[in-house]
């Protein structure tokens, strides 16, 4: 039997005001309950606790201050928490594994507070190498842009199935640096919608 | 059926058979063509912030099929009701509305337990924003920000003031058509949609640049808005319905057979 599916409402985008909505503290609104979005772990999630630094450009080279960075991730042990996980109901209480982060509307930087996560379960049942899910939305983007983020000290990149997908002098712009010394270890990567490091978008 | 029965998966990860009934959750590929393209020359702004590289399509994996979980528990009171939740000292100035209507995925199922987020302009066209510097007054007792979770079947339903059009900077003269900003979920990561809402009737529409970078009509009438007398409130509020659609999974799942398609 035909069936006809129904079409996917159009994207349109967030715009400039996107924070109104999504994170109503940047744009000066008052502060909702569960609004701190950017703390993505508290202190019972699995994982060693990370900063996750992100500086977004424009392909002239201009900050992208009016953003919102979204984040999905697994726990440190690679667990979502969702129904699909069957280890879903071990997780800590504290971590959702969903982040969201505004800038100052001055530069184009993006900070989250959360855990660097474990391995999660490729559809083949191959482990795939640690790695947070990435989306952006702003002004002058009319569908989101989906990215990941991998961690340069993992050896597991080598045998990621996604990062061997991607042409080698481009992964870079996948892999974030840690910076060690003095409190909570950080990660960063740079993000360019254009140009010659122009980030590995994709279609999901 | 539960909310997630749908979703709900159980076994070893090391189990085959599991691996590939989560593979036939997949959802539908993402029909860029008739999306907005994101370099669209008369909105100005993609001409910067439009990858210039072809997207790379990866499979989706547990990464892409997951996606964060919200209910009830995640709301405040009033945070469906911008009638009220920017109350300072009275009510907040212009036409009074219900905009409500049901989020579906494409086999025509209601999506259960989806976080709704939305967000507009007062009713002069006026955002309440840091950046925002638009000579139209704000309103002391309007704020512009809601949400709201579906209910079983997927419905759900705002109260707020019908936002005024207002001026961008674009190319000289351009205007926004009267819109709600909505932001949606769905069941996992690749499900996640913004968009805008329009107003049945509204003559800006066809002339914005954001609006026709949807390549057709009908997605521009999937985006705009019928009144909906049949849902008002007699003396208070008038309606209007506005239907959206999420990505649909590859396959449907009941009870573990797997249904159509
Ligand atoms: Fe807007």
């Amino acid at each position: 039997m035909p069936v006809t599916l129904l079409r996917e409402t159009p994207s349109q985008t967030a715009g400039p005001y996107v924070h109104i909505g999504l994170v109503p503290s940047a744009a000066g609104l008052q502060t909702r309950t569960q609004e701190n979005l950017h703390v993505v772990a508290g202190p019972q999630t699995e994982g060693e606790a990370i900063k996750l630094e992100l500086n977004l450009w424009d392909g002239g080279g201009a900050p992208i201050v009016d953003a919102v960075v979204e984040v999905w991730q697994a726990d440190g042990k690679g667990r979502y928490r969702h129904p699909l996980d069957p280890r879903s109901s071990e997780i800590a209480s504290d971590f959702r594994g969903f982040g969201r982060a505004a800038s100052d509307l001055k530069s184009g930087y993006y900070v989250f507070e959360t855990v660097k996560p474990g391995r999660v379960e490729n559809i083949d049942g191959k482990l795939m190498a640690p790695h947070i899910s990435l989306t952006l939305f702003a002004r002058g983007m009319n569908l989101q842009l989906n990215t990941r983020v991998y961690f340069a000290d993992e050896a597991s990149n080598d045998e990621d199935p996604i990062l061997a997908m991607v042409p080698p002098p481009r992964r870079r712009t996948m892999i974030a640096e840690r910076k060690d010394g003095g409190g909570t270890p950080t990660y960063t990567l740079d993000i360019h919608c254009q140009g010659p490091k122009e980030t590995v978008f994709f279609d999901v | 059926m539960n909310e997630h029965s749908h979703l709900s998966w159980a076994g070893p990860l090391t189990d085959r058979r599991n691996a590939q009934e989560r593979y036939a959750r997949a959802y539908q590929p993402r029909e860029r063509h008739l999306h907005p393209a994101a370099d669209f020359p008369g909105y100005k702004s993609t001409i910067a912030r439009a990858p210039k590289q072809a997207l790379l399509s990866i499979p989706q994996t547990m990464s892409e099929l997951t996606g964060p979980v919200f209910g009830h528990n995640d709301l405040a009171p009033h945070d469906d009701d911008m009638i009220v939740n920017g109350q300072v000292d009275g009510e907040p100035i212009g036409e009074r509305i219900i905009v409500h209507g049901r989020v579906l995925d494409q086999n025509g199922r209601g999506l259960p337990n989806t976080l709704v987020e939305v967000w507009q302009a007062n009713a002069g066209g006026r955002y309440r924003h840091k950046l925002e510097d638009y000579l139209a007054p704000l309103d002391p007792n309007f704020g512009g920000c809601g949400r709201c979770v579906t209910d079983e079947d997927g419905n759900y339903h705002f109260r707020t003031i019908r936002p005024g059009a207002y001026p961008w900077r674009n190319y000289r003269n351009s205007w926004r058509p009267a819109h709600i900003h909505f932001s949606l979920f769905g069941p996992a990561f690749a499900t996640r949609l913004i968009t805008q809402m329009y107003f049945e009737g509204d003559p800006l529409i066809p002339i914005c640049p954001i609006v026709n970078a949807v390549p057709d009509k009908a997605g521009v009438d999937a985006m705009t808005a019928l009144l909906d007398t049949t849902a008002n409130t007699p003396h208070d509020c008038l309606a209007y319905r506005f239907d959206i659609v999420l990505r649909g999974p590859r396959q449907i799942f009941f009870e573990n057979r797997p249904e159509g398609l």
